[in-house]
């Protein structure tokens, strides 16, 4: 990867898109603190809470643990979230126990548990069919205006993303192109990328979506230009 | 009861009470094959330290020697080109060769390899009980002060280091403290049967429990039985003792795979 500048501001929701091998989750990971980058920075509003959902997470039958004592390892669980997470009557169970929508849940609720000012999810949508990936998505969407907090996401699936995200970045080595869903679809990096059959219907779907709900272009945040409170990393 | 009977039973309780919550560690980390690396190069020091003429003591020699082999294990255990057990069966099964062959070599020194294969519970001095039970004291202390980090690396070493946790350094911690304590257990239990203390009542206790701390302290309580059990069984029917702690462990295993 190189020549890699993204920035996150506080409550905004963001996209990371790109074909596979483009160093995504590289670039998750490198502003996580996971993995350091061989040059460059990542610069962080101070006392930043980042809440993270990993792409993978298998819970080891060997280790005995109830979805309860998982959570309040890492911190205070609030009721009304779990409720709203509909995490409250699995309570009880072995985590190793759980159905993958279940655990998707449980993580969830634990990267809030800390009041984050920053959401990461690596791939939230991987193994979640369109109707599961579209609730997801509003459930982010609610609680990310509910609580405060700013998304980024990493995800290959571009449904998510039209749904979603107020800016995406598409990612192939270098950010090839950044903006609104409508913007990126239209771009000519985006569209050798992805085909222009998936980047017309990202800039289609985002304007009949927009529709839908009667706003106008206007009120999506366009350039954003505002102090770093979040990441940068170049 | 005779003092020497005594002596071994102390010791070995004192033993199983560190290889409880280790074990327990080990078995959530899949370190098995780890802690049998680490004991097979601890013939090493054996070797050593018979080639030193006593210079260098027994125990510090395998103590040095597993420390060495611990971090070298930390250090390249992520070369990619390899799987984790075949870097772990080069070190281990090398080391043991050495050491048998150093051993051998050494024709000047009879020694009874036997007593660090299988280990020689009925052979310990006070002196080697008092150091048992200031490690227990110093391990069980670590363990309490560093469990929260300990599990969270277990459970998910990425949430765990955005929530916080210095990976690296636990996993070291971990590393190091199961380097001393088979070191120090090889005179007991031997250099085959050392990982068998730590992962037959782990996961024993596993069975039983429902949480972390539970299967802890429970495998604690099975290692304690099955040590004290196979002491009293080798004295009555007169077997080598390291064996038969480990046959009593393995029958408390399917006794509780049946009562679970």
């Amino acid at each position: 990867m190189h020549e890699v500048s993204a920035q996150v501001n506080a409550g905004e929701m963001v996209t990371i898109v790109g074909p596979n091998g483009a160093g995504k989750t590289t670039l998750l990971k490198c502003l996580l603190g996971l993995e350091t980058a061989d040059y460059g920075e990542v610069i962080r509003a101070p006392d930043l809470r980042i809440g993270y959902v990993p792409q993978q997470f298998k819970p080891q039958a060997s280790l005995p643990l109830n979805v309860e004592s998982f959570l309040t390892l890492y911190g205070k669980i609030n009721p009304s979230i779990a409720a709203e997470l509909n995490v409250g009557k699995l309570m009880k169970q072995q985590l190793s126990s759980l159905s993958g929508g279940e655990l998707r849940r449980v993580l969830l609720l634990r990267a809030l548990l800390n009041a984050p000012q920053l959401l990461v999810l690596d791939e939230p949508t991987a193994g979640v069919d369109v109707s599961g990936q579209g609730e997801l998505y509003r459930l982010l969407k609610r609680l990310s205006e509910q609580l405060g907090f700013a998304v980024l996401m990493v995800s290959h699936d571009l449904y998510v993303v039209m749904a979603s995200t107020e800016r995406v970045i598409c990612l192939n080595h270098h950010v090839c192109c950044e903006g609104t869903p409508q913007k990126v679809g239209g771009d000519a990096s985006f569209r050798a990328l992805f085909g222009d059959d998936l980047a017309n219907q990202l800039a289609l779907y985002h304007h009949h979506h927009t529709h839908e709900h009667g706003l106008g272009d206007e009120d999506y945040p366009h350039e954003h230009h505002h102090d770093h409170t979040g990441h940068h990393h170049g | 009861m005779d003092e020497f009977v005594l002596r071994a039973l102390v010791g070995a309780l004192i033993l199983a009470v560190m290889m409880g919550p280790l074990g327990a560690l080990v078995v959530w980390r899949q370190m098995a094959y780890f802690g049998d690396t680490i004991a097979h190069a601890a013939l090493l020091g054996v070797a050593v330290s018979l080639l030193s003429a006593g210079a260098v003591p027994m125990t510090l020699a395998m103590l040095i020697v597993a420390l060495i082999v611990a971090l070298i294990l930390a250090r390249y255990a992520r070369d990619t080109r390899f799987h984790a057990d075949t870097l772990l069966g080069i070190i281990a099964h090398g080391t043991l060769a050495l050491g048998v062959m150093l051993v051998a070599m050494s024709h000047n020194i009879r020694v009874d390899m036997n007593a660090y294969l299988f280990g020689d519970i009925l052979a310990i001095d006070w002196m080697d009980v008092s150091v048992l039970a200031a490690l227990a004291a110093t391990i069980l202390a670590l363990l309490w002060w560093r469990w929260r980090a300990l599990l969270m690396v277990a459970i998910d070493p990425a949430i765990a280091a955005v929530e916080g946790v210095h990976v690296a350094r636990t996993h070291l911690l971990l590393t190091l403290m199961l380097a001393t304590v088979i070191a120090v257990a090889i005179k007991l239990t031997g250099v085959l049967l050392m990982t068998a203390l730590l992962v037959m009542p782990a996961a024993a206790a596993r069975y039983l429990s429902h949480t972390p701390l539970q299967m802890a302290m429970r495998a604690a309580l099975l290692a304690m039985v099955s040590v004290s059990a196979g002491l009293f069984m080798s004295l009555n029917i007169d077997a080598p003792s390291g064996p038969a702690m480990v046959v009593c462990a393995a029958l408390l295993f399917v006794l509780c795979g049946f009562f679970r």
